[in-house]
């Protein structure tokens, strides 16, 4: 095999029977990648930011970058959140339209609505007007919200078939960087990062706010 | 005894006869058409300098952006060192955590694959979240020839569907279309358009919302592409704008994902790299509006099942363990598809997408294509450029596509001379350039010679010149040979004095 071309392809037919496509495809990608150095990729870039989770600067520029994605953002403290979210949902055109909530939703946090018992439909999450959830973390820099699915966020279907969805986000959940984001995440649950409420840039590369996902996302900080 | 091992011999490129890869004519009479489109040109100017603009401005406020492409390149070329060993790991992870995992040597692979495991439902419907990689194989087409239609649900993807158009872009594949195009292909093509329906872009999008709202929340089959798939967890993931995308990987029961291989990283923390470097440098953004990342099947701490019950990951070749193969053009497979690279090109600014071919079109087409087809397949897209380097500076991988131009255009020539006893005509005119200007006397001769060319020249440049000539003069203007040659200006300046 010394002097073979790297590109042509290696296949040893133990038993004369062909080869699988797995094991062709692995094959091809074992004997094209030869001699090929690993080398240890440099990470210069910013791990952290220079503001804590949670600090006030940071929620700053969370709200900023959440304002420039058209989200309405709400400040409130732990007594004044049930109010908040009662008012966000006003504001979103749904007061008396059917709310729903995942089934961890602390009690206290938003006006009654249907607990998600898993058992609906997609057709009938389109019959709700608005889905109040928790997050999992908040990426200041970015404006990004995560959902990984833990009680009290859901299924996935339920932040996305409803028109509105209200999220409750406590400062101790907000960091600065990309980095800190996923580092506080479990990549194996199902996890959903949500930067304003769906938009497209299909049509002359022009920002449009609000297409498939809920065209309204309004955000509570909890400080 | 063992036997020995066979050998398959020549690089397993992407087949002829399936896909859209292929150019059909070479690209300068491909640009030739779009150029004299001028609606289309005016387009194409529009978008891609907004989305230039907006590009600057984001990767501006980031202090650490170099650092961020160095790591980038690093990760991703670490990645293919290893590709096989990740691939491998990838296959495990996906499997362990309840979803199947496809082995697809090339597009005929890969749709048979998807055929029969949307036959296996029972449904003869499927929604689709804009992939590049099934336009590659041509999956809709496949699915068709089974019976099978395919819906897509990306609103750049519906107008192109609608319209009975080719993508013309990457991330944007009607961004040759106008908002007044878009109307009238809407009105044409959606049994459901809204009645009064106007060229304005928000009225546009909410048009298409309500012509897809049923087919997502009935879907039982939904196809999709990949932007990263992590090996260590065997987490997948899609990044995207509308919502079309998380419609699809989450309401139906199955969900099938095509994947080209080289798409894997190798963990979780490699994505800090790319969930930076991918919105800023695509649509422009902080970040895009929605990113979903799921593992194998996904069930709730109640037992309720959160997505689809099914999921398949197909795993693509398709022409890139070839391409892997080439220590060169290798580089070629780091890129993340973020389009940065067309929206900054001046060939692509003027010509469109649709001249180059392939699904893949600009400057990471012109490297991209020829290398999965073979470059005998694609040889004139390897010219499509100017070499100017902006492509370069733009990407976010830092994908030296200049240098894989010309090392492709190198290996195209090297073909060319090993399959023909006949030299080529850069052959012969390098070789009689060689041989005049070996010697001084030629040389000057030759210099003087040159100064016929002003006798064809018009407004300072020379247009058209005869055969073999015209090689040359049939794409670029040639510059018009000087009164007088440095020699004799040198020669009435300085040479009394010497």
């Amino acid at each position: 095999m010394v002097g073979l071309d790297p590109r042509s392809i290696v296949v040893t037919e133990h038993t004369g029977r062909s080869v699988s496509a797995r094991d062709e495809v692995l094959a091809r990608v074992r004997s094209a990648r030869a001699g090929a150095e690993l080398v240890e990729p440099a990470r210069d870039y910013r791990q952290t930011g220079e503001h804590q989770p949670g600090s006030a600067a940071l929620l700053d520029l969370l709200e900023d970058r959440l304002v420039d994605y058209r989200v309405a953002v709400r400040r409130t403290d732990a007594a004044g959140l049930r109010a908040t979210v009662a008012d966000a949902l006003v504001a979103a055109c749904v007061a008396g339209g059917p709310v729903l909530r995942p089934p961890g939703l602390p009690a206290t946090w938003a006006p009654d609505g249907q607990t998600d018992d898993g058992a609906l439909s997609a057709s009938e999450l389109d019959d709700f007007a608005a889905v109040v959830t928790a997050c999992r973390v908040a990426c200041a820099e970015t404006g990004t919200i995560v959902l990984d699915g833990e009680p009290d966020q859901g299924r996935r279907a339920i932040t996305l078939v409803p028109d509105v969805h209200v999220c409750v986000v406590r400062a101790d959940q907000v960091v600065h960087t990309v980095p800190e984001m996923l580092a506080r995440l479990d990549p194996t649950r199902p996890t959903t990062f949500v930067s304003g409420p769906s938009a497209t840039s299909d049509i002359e590369l022009d920002r449009v706010e609000g297409v498939h996902g809920p065209r309204t996302l309004s955000v509570v900080l909890v400080t | 005894m063992s036997t020995p091992p066979t050998f398959l011999g020549l690089p397993a490129y992407a087949p002829r006869g399936v896909g859209q890869l292929r150019q059909d004519g070479p690209f300068p009479a491909a640009a030739r058409t779009a150029l004299a489109d001028t609606q289309l040109r005016r387009n194409i100017g529009h978008a891609t300098q907004t989305i230039r603009a907006k590009r600057d401005r984001v990767v501006g406020e980031v202090p650490d952006w170099e650092e961020l492409r160095v790591a980038g390149q690093q990760v991703k070329a670490a990645t293919m060192a290893r590709l096989d060993e990740h691939l491998e790991r990838l296959e495990r992870e996906v499997t362990a955590r309840g979803g199947v995992v496809h082995w697809a040597r090339d597009a005929n692979d890969a749709n048979a694959i998807v055929t029969r495991l949307v036959r296996d439902t029972g449904e003869t419907e499927v929604v689709k979240v804009k992939s590049m990689v099934t336009q590659e194989i041509g999956l809709n087409e496949a699915l068709a020839d089974a019976g099978i239609e395919a819906y897509e649900t990306d609103l750049a993807e519906l107008i192109v569907q609608l319209g009975h158009d080719k993508p013309s872009h990457i991330l944007v594949p009607a961004i040759h279309r106008n908002r007044a195009e878009i109307r009238e292909i809407f009105l044409r093509g959606m049994p459901d358009v809204p009645a009064g329906l106007t060229d304005d872009p928000r009225q546009l999008a909410m048009a298409a919302r309500a012509h897809l709202r049923q087919k997502f929340l009935t879907a039982k089959v939904a196809v999709s592409g990949a932007n990263f798939a992590v090996a260590a967890t065997g987490t997948l993931l899609v990044v995207e704008s509308e919502g079309n995308g998380r419609m699809c990987l989450t309401l139906p029961e199955t969900l099938i994902t095509v994947m080209g291989i080289e798409k894997v990283v190798p963990t979780w923390r490699d994505l800090e790299v790319f969930l930076q470097l991918l919105p800023r440098s695509s649509t422009g953004e902080r970040m895009n509006p929605y990113t979903s990342a799921w593992t194998g099947v996904h069930t709730t701490p109640d037992g309720v099942i959160d997505g689809p019950r099914h999921f398949h990951l197909v795993l693509l070749d398709n022409g890139r363990a070839a391409t892997l193969a080439d220590e060169v053009g290798r580089e070629v497979l780091h890129c993340i598809k973020c389009s940065a690279c067309m929206n900054v090109c001046p060939v692509y600014e003027r010509t469109g997408g649709h001249a180059y071919g392939s699904v893949y079109p600009g400057p990471i087409g012109a490297v991209l294509s020829p290398q999965l087809t073979g470059v005998e397949d694609n040889s004139s897209l390897p010219y499509a450029s100017s070499l100017c380097g902006a492509c370069f500076d733009a990407c976010p991988v830092r994908i030296d596509i200049p240098a894989l131009l010309v090392h492709l255009r190198g290996k195209h020539v090297e073909q060319r001379r090993a399959a023909s006893r006949v030299p080529t005509p850069e052959a012969v005119a390098m070789a009689a350039a060689s041989w005049v200007m070996s010697d001084p006397d030629r040389f000057a001769r030759a210099e003087r010679a040159s100064r016929l060319g002003r006798l064809v020249a018009r407004r300072g440049k020379l247009r058209s010149l005869p055969p073999p000539l015209s090689a040359w003069t049939s794409s670029r203007d040639a510059p018009v040979p000087p009164a007088e040659t440095f020699r004799e200006w040198w020669a009435w300046t300085r040479g009394a004095s010497s």
